[in-house]
């Protein structure tokens, strides 16, 4: 088939539409939030003591880690999936919630005596965070991924990493609101741990399943 | 020449977006001429044919349309898309290269005409489900029209339409999974 010939064939074919990314990337928002929102309320819920808790500076840091993270993933994500988008600017936001997370850690090394830094570090449940992020977080993965299928990720092992990232985020923001273990310790270690299995999980799906 | 050429391109694809065919076909060849300048540029060793690239980077262009921002520059667009696709085909063949983000070598790609040969869209072509294998080729190498082809082969135009698209889809994948 002549080049030429091709072109006839995808003129024809011009009058079909799709959804524009960015709009798309909202509604597989929405979609992952409904989600892990269902996995974690017929699961393990909020804590009872949610209302009294939401005083608490520690307590509502959690959420700003988990928050910042998600939403510097998901705008990196959303250029990632688009050839020729710049990513800079997304990319040096990716740093922001490492960063904030490293301040607080300091900033509980200062207020707590040493010889507490090893209980809150290792916490009460921290076997419930490992399973639990994850948990929450691999149906919003599979949604990402399969956005960055609709998409055209050049780079698709860092796009399906950064997925990871976002499912990682969403889902510690939920699990934050069901952990008693609000001390920055606990939450720089085992919350990273999940995460990071979340963003080892998207790298080898987009390995594997961002074709294009 | 490059900025007249950003913005005819970007005016040229909003309109086929939009829904104007001419446009489109319009687009597509110049695309086609600028990317087979980039490609062949790139491939100085032989193995990897460049006029299967550009087909492929048609094709993916084509399916991947609603991935350009239509407010975005088109031209960055379809060089990551085609630098994208001849790393991939030379993936395919065992070759590991590294194609350089060259701004230069994309300025200075001229528009070139195409060669003939035997072409991997025909090996994918071939792999099609037979309706939508006779609707592709009937649109494309014997150069029928939606309703030409519908008639020819008895079936409506809608018809036609889904499985222009679906075969079109198909080949592009194919091409991906390779």
């Amino acid at each position: 088939m002549r080049t030429e010939d091709l072109i006839k064939a995808l003129d024809a074919d011009a009058g079909k539409k799709a959804m524009p990314m960015g709009k798309a990337w909202w509604l597989a928002a929405g979609v992952a939030v409904a989600i892990a929102a269902a996995m974690f309320f017929t699961t393990i819920g909020p804590r009872p003591d949610i209302m009294p808790a939401m005083h608490t500076m520690r307590f509502m840091s959690k959420f700003v880690f988990t928050l910042v993270l998600a939403a510097s993933a998901f705008a990196l994500i959303r250029v990632l999936s688009m050839p020729g988008a710049s990513t800079r600017r997304a990319m040096t936001w990716m740093v922001a919630a490492p960063l904030l997370v490293v301040l607080a850690v300091i900033l509980e090394l200062f207020a707590v005596p040493q010889a507490d830094w090893g209980k809150r570090l290792v916490g009460s449940n921290m076997m419930i965070c490992m399973t639990f992020i994850p948990l929450i977080g691999v149906g919003p993965l599979a949604v990402f991924l399969g956005m960055l299928r609709y998409g055209a990720p050049t780079r698709p092992v860092l796009a399906g990493a950064t997925a990871g990232l976002l499912a990682g985020g969403l889902a510690a923001t939920f699990y934050a609101a069901h952990c008693f273990d609000d001390s920055p310790l606990f939450v720089a270690t085992w919350y990273t741990i999940a995460i990071a299995f979340l963003t080892l999980l998207g790298a080898i799906g987009g390995r594997l399943f961002v074709r294009w | 020449m490059t900025g007249k050429d950003e913005a005819e391109l970007s005016r040229l694809l909003r309109a086929a977006i939009a829904g104007d065919e001419r446009a489109y076909a319009d687009f597509l060849h110049r695309i086609a001429a600028l990317v087979r300048g980039f490609v062949r540029r790139k491939i100085v060793q032989g193995g990897v044919d460049p006029e299967d690239v550009v087909q492929e980077t048609l094709l993916a262009i084509h399916v991947k349309r609603h991935t350009w921002r239509s407010d975005a520059p088109v031209l960055p667009w379809v060089y990551a898309i085609a630098r994208f696709k001849l790393i991939d085909a030379f993936r395919r063949r065992g070759r590991r290269i590294e194609v350089e983000i060259d701004e230069i070598a994309e300025t200075f790609a001229e528009p070139e005409t195409e060669t003939v040969s035997e072409r991997d869209i025909n090996r994918a072509l071939e792999g099609l489900p037979p309706t939508q294998r006779s609707v592709v080729s009937s649109i494309s190498v014997d150069g029928h029209s939606i309703g030409e082809t519908a008639a020819k082969l008895g079936v409506s135009e809608t018809a036609v339409r889904v499985s222009l698209h679906r075969g079109l889809a198909a080949i592009a994948k194919r091409f991906g999974r390779q």
